[in-house]
């Protein structure tokens, strides 16, 4: 059991605003799925018969999202009908964590070639509408003293003395990362347009990326304040008894966007690779899950690379870039305080904040951004990290190769 | 005699009527399920005949139906589990048997339906009710920590849709007919029995098919099913919503909703046997047993006068004087008027005593206004107060009640020239919080006929007054006051006299052991929140700042004199070297003066806020100090309940029911624990005394357990009180 997990690509959609009048609200999951394992086939010239399982991360997998869309999705893309499929949920870190199980596969020897990724249509089928005991069942939601992640959020930062101007400085420095990436180029390698059946484009770059300001920023409501002032900060506060008042900091400016899109990446080893004729370009050298208190439910995303670096060997100045998912301004900011790394290496081409968090989606598209970034910069070391619910933390490290 | 019987109509009509022998009222205790069965095995008889056309079920007795046997549901343990489950499940089959039986079932309610009465007319297709505002009907489980457990809960959910059902279900509110029409809950009202009776029947006769809506097909949740996205916002944050409140202290809270949510997505049979599910593991719990204890047994037997002398007849209190027409004189006054008693409002000027009229002239006017209360009303209430400066005008007082200053001189000058003019066999008595009543009554030559009646602020909205009696009180002067307090509608416990009585001595602890917190370097912010989450509904250095730091610096000064001149040492609790600090060095001493532990504002739309100062933080702040949360909680629990059991162990306090009571109702002891004494039985005594040994060895020596304690554990009794009258 020696075998090693390669990247050989990583494919992603743009992003549309994730609400009725999004650019791909008229689109299906299934057919954002289909398309882009189609662009996979082609571009790397599969023999679709040698991928032995599809794991798409769907956080959502209800109506046109529900019933196994990975393995649905390989039909109507007209793959090889040996190819397998699941669905996974682990939150927002389902695409990552799908990355994980095909690279675990592939590492056990269980599987040589495997599609992971993931999809969200939040316009189509609205975030929580799955249920859920966690929310929904009053008897879990009160012992494990559910509160929204928004006001989880605000409670980080009110705890480590985040101010509004400081969640928005860092929101408008993720704007400014991702225009500066999509005006140079450095999205183009991993972005498929997204075409309707006539081959009419719909979409091809990032739809919430926009021209913003401290000021327009520092404008837009604090989100999670009625929320909170209804019942929810004092859940907070009979858990976290120091805190006096919520400092309801964030808002639609400083927290990650809703919106719709898919990415795949393909992980095989490095015979198959050969045998197929496919480069690897990055090596997924481990990754770790772990999990916090469920109620402030985001500071996950730091002892998660903690246990990844333990379990590779390495330390925190050996990984030269880093893509912590932007769920909240707050949580990045919380990471980067806490392991004491330079913004510098942090989301160099911004984040969910500014291009959107398409929930299923969202971890192998940072995956893909990161090698890129890994190859475009010639780096050796990225790390891939988000905060999930119910308290987890993911991390996945690559290596370039 | 049976508790249910079947009375046959020739017209095909049953009566199931609710009369059980030898009780004041129906209530669902073992003869109930004994004859209820019965009657649904002969009723189901009758409907294979075909000699059964429909149901009417009224009661005999001046209530429809009390509801449950609180003396069979405090003897519930764990242990019963089982059997209370199968045994709470057999009761609501026979209501489900006959709201399935396929005849028309009316309930014809001729009083008061709360609780297990509600449930029975829940379980009725039709509910007609006599239009007499003071009937109630409506499920008030919740304040004894239980929950419907009937098919209360399942019924009203599917009535009213999860949200209205659960306003109703998780404050107990009763509510009238005329309301209960408005929300269809009632269907009909009846100007009297027999027109009841004759539309019921009336009913019957139109209706033979009828069916509960949840019985029928394509019935929908009224609102909304918990699918539904507007519904499924509201569940979410409902547990959050409720616990604001509760602080998670009060588990019924928490079980009806959860049974209301589970039981609206499944089928109603199999939603009954969740709802005993719940209600098992409630009525097996300690909280209700708790509140049960406390806020049934021990307040019926405080109200029925166990703790009054026995033998002296009841007296009604006709004209009530009092002197000082300050914040508490003008609440004694407003609350004595309520009560239909004449009232002399007397202070040093006219104007002053006005003011203290225009106390209650302003609370009823807002009645009025709110259509409360109609103008005549209120000027016939207001007739009841005459403000005066002048003490001839108490003449004719069966009761004065002082109410000036805590000074003593002072006192005894205003007592003396009321006693003057008041009847001769008045009881004269002291609203005084702190000063030795035995010294007080000295004042008047008969000093039996002093007594101290110490209300709490403010007077009209706090439940309890605190009887002390002087050493040389004579029984007939308490009985008077007793009464007096009844008569007000008020719940009085009875205390003999020493420094602090029983309330001020057990509640200036809470506040003493926060300060002494503060002073520690616990972060203040923690102090206050872990003790809502305790369950206390004031925290404890916000009510330090409403009492001021002056007041406790002075009675301080005056227990170290009082005790220099009896030549006993007095040792000063650490405390106050915050309290000295805060008042002598920052001014910050209290609420009144602005400023205090907390900070007092005004926020943008002008309403009062308070945020604790950040000095505070500065000054006594110590991150290396912090304390585990339960720590926090315990050490303010703790050192009331130990001060609780060291003013029984000397003797200031007779009566465990009273020490409950008044903990609770006086100074806000957290009420699910049902009183500091009760709280001792909730951890159990030798639980109790080995973690209030551990406190003592972390935080101090006033944490050991007093003797009566460990004597009490060692013999595996606990804090039990007298019920006998």
């Amino acid at each position: 059991m020696n075998n090693s997990a390669y990247i050989f690509d990583a494919i992603r959609t743009p992003r549309g605003k994730g609400k009725k009048g999004g650019a791909l609200y008229t689109v299906k999951p299934i057919t954002l799925v289909a398309n882009l394992l189609n662009e996979l086939k082609e571009r790397n010239n599969l023999d679709t018969s040698q991928v032995e399982d599809i794991v798409l991360g769907c956080v959502t997998p209800v109506g046109d999202q529900g019933g196994d869309i990975a393995k649905i999705a390989a039909l109507v893309a007209d793959w090889d009908e040996v190819t397998a499929g699941v669905q996974t949920n682990r939150f927002c870190a389902s695409g990552l964590d799908a990355i994980n199980i095909a690279a675990a596969k592939v590492i056990a020897g269980f599987e040589d070639l495997v599609v992971a990724g993931g999809v969200e249509s939040m316009s189509r089928i609205p975030m929580a509408s799955d249920g859920g005991a966690m929310a929904m069942d009053p008897q879990t939601n009160s012992d494990i003293e559910f509160i929204p992640q928004g006001v989880s959020a605000d409670l980080l930062a009110t705890i480590e003395g985040f101010s509004r101007e400081d969640v928005d400085a860092f929101a408008l420095a993720s704007q400014e990362k991702a225009a500066n990436a999509w005006e140079k180029g450095y999205f183009s390698k991993s972005i498929v347009p997204v075409k309707d059946q006539n081959g009419i484009v719909l979409l091809e770059k990032d739809e919430l990326v926009r021209d913003t300001s401290m000021e327009a920023l520092g404008n837009l409501g604090a989100a999670f304040q009625m929320m909170g002032d209804m019942a929810f900060d004092a859940t907070a506060m009979r858990k976290y008894s120091d805190v006096e008042t919520i400092n309801h900091v964030h808002s639609g400016g400083n927290s990650s966007g809703i919106v719709d899109g898919s990415a795949l990446v393909l992980i095989g080893s490095k015979e198959k690779g050969e045998e197929l004729g496919l480069k690897p370009r990055g090596r997924i050298v481990t990754s770790a899950l772990t999990s916090v208190d469920p109620t402030i439910m985001l500071t996950g995303p730091a002892p998660a690379t903690v246990k990844a670096l333990k379990k590779a060997g390495l330390s925190i100045e050996d990984i030269d870039l880093f893509e912590v998912n932007e769920a909240f301004a707050s949580v990045v900011m919380r990471f980067q305080k806490e392991l004491n790394i330079p913004a510098e290496k942090i989301n160099v081409n911004g984040g969910a904040i500014a291009m959107g968090h398409p929930l299923g989606a969202t971890g192998a598209m940072i995956m893909g951004t990161c090698l890129d970034e890994l190859e475009r910069r010639g780096l050796r070391y990225g790390l891939c990290t988000l905060c999930v619910a119910g308290g987890m933390g993911i991390a996945t490290i690559i290596e370039r190769v | 005699m049976s508790a249910v019987r079947i009375e046959n109509k020739d017209n095909g009509i049953v009566h199931l009527v609710l009369d059980a022998p030898g009780q004041s009222a129906n209530t669902m205790n073992a003869e109930y399920r004994e004859a209820m069965a019965a009657c649904v095995d002969q009723l189901g008889e009758l409907k294979a005949k075909n000699e059964l056309s429909g149901i009417v079920i009224r009661s005999e007795k001046k209530t429809f139906f009390a509801g449950g046997d609180l003396n069979e549901l405090i003897q519930v343990t764990p242990a019963h589990a089982e059997e209370f489950y199968h045994g709470a499940n057999a009761v609501k089959q026979d209501l489900r048997d006959i709201e399935t039986l396929g005849v028309p079932v009316v309930a014809a309610i001729n009083g008061s339906a709360l609780g297990g009465g509600w449930e029975i007319a829940l379980a009725c297709h039709h509910r007609i009710s006599l239009d007499d505002e003071s009937i109630q009907v409506g499920l008030p489980e919740v304040q004894l920590g239980l929950l419907p457990g009937g098919g209360g809960v399942i019924r009203m959910v599917r009535l009213l849709g999860i949200e209205t059902s659960l306003q109703y279900l998780l404050e107990g509110k009763k509510i009238r007919p005329s309301k209960a029409k408005q929300l269809g809950l009632i269907h009909d009202l009846a100007k009297d029995k027999d027109e009841m009776i004759a539309k019921a029947e009336a009913w019957i006769a139109e209706n033979p098919n009828a069916k509960q809506p949840w019985d029928q097909k394509g019935f929908r949740l009224p609102g909304g099913a918990v699918t539904n996205p507007k519904v499924a916002q509201r569940i979410a944050v409902a547990p959050s919503f409720t616990k604001k409140k509760t602080a998670g202290c009060y588990p019924a809270a928490d079980a009806i909703i959860s049974v209301a949510v589970e039981g609206a997505q499944i089928d109603f049979d199999y939603a009954q046997q969740v709802e005993t599910r719940y209600f098992t593991e409630l009525a097996t719990g300690k909280v209700a047993k708790n509140m049960i204890n406390a806020y049934w047994f021990q307040l019926n037997s405080i109200n029925a006068g166990s703790s009054r002398p026995k033998d002296i007849p009841k007296y009604t209190t006709k004209k009530v004087g009092v002197i000082g027409a300050g914040m508490m004189g003008a609440g004694i006054a407003f609350v004595t008027a309520k009560a239909g008693i004449d009232v002399v409002l007397k202070d040093v000027s006219i104007d002053a005593a006005n003011k203290g009229k225009d106390y209650s002239a302003k609370i009823l006017e807002k009645k009025v206004k709110r259509g409360f209360m109609s103008e005549t009303e209120r000027d016939e209430f207001l007739g009841h107060i005459l403000a005066t400066d002048n003490d001839a005008d108490f003449e004719g007082c069966d009761l004065i009640i002082e109410a000036v200053f805590e000074d003593k001189g002072l006192k005894a000058k205003v007592t003396q020239a009321a006693n003057v003019s008041a009847s001769p066999e008045a009881v004269i008595a002291s609203n005084t919080s702190t000063l030795p009543i035995s010294g007080l009554a000295e004042a008047i030559e008969d000093s039996d006929r002093f007594i101290g009646l110490h209300f709490f602020s403010p007077v009209d909205k706090m439940p309890l007054v605190e009887i002390i009696k002087g050493k040389k009180t004579n029984d007939e002067t308490l009985a008077k006051a007793f009464d007096y307090a009844l008569q007000i509608k008020k719940t009085p416990i009875v205390v003999n006299d020493s420094r602090g009585f029983y309330t001020t001595r057990v509640f200036s602890t809470y506040t003493q052991e926060a300060i002494a917190m503060v002073g520690e370097g616990v972060h203040p912010v923690r102090i206050e929140n872990e003790a809502k989450n305790a369950g206390f509904p004031v925290s404890p250095l916000a009510v330090s700042d409403e009492v001021s730091l002056t007041l406790m610096q002075h009675i301080r000064d005056q227990t170290i004199a009082d005790f220099t001149a009896e030549g006993i040492a007095f040792e000063v609790p650490a405390s106050f070297d915050v309290v000295d600090k805060m008042s002598n060095d920052f001014d910050r001493k209290g609420k009144a003066a602005g400023a205090g532990f907390y900070e007092y504002s005004n926020n943008a739309q002008g309403k009062p806020q308070k945020k604790i100062w950040p000095g505070l933080l500065e000054h006594f702040y110590d991150a290396d100090k912090q304390i585990d949360v339960k720590d926090v909680r315990d050490r303010l629990l703790y050192i009331q309940a130990i001060e609780a059991i060291k003013a029984m162990e000397e003797g200031v306090i007779d009566s465990v029911a009273d020490a409950n009571i008044g903990s609770v109702f006086g100074i806000g002891f957290a009420p699910w624990s049902g009183g500091a004494l009760q709280f001792v039985n909730y951890c159990g005594l030798n639980e109790f005394v080995a973690r209030a040994e551990e406190l003592a060895a972390a935080y101090g020596e006033r944490f050991l357990p007093p003797q009566l304690v460990k004597d009490k554990a060692a013999k595996g009794e606990e804090f039990v009180a007298d019920l006998s009258e």
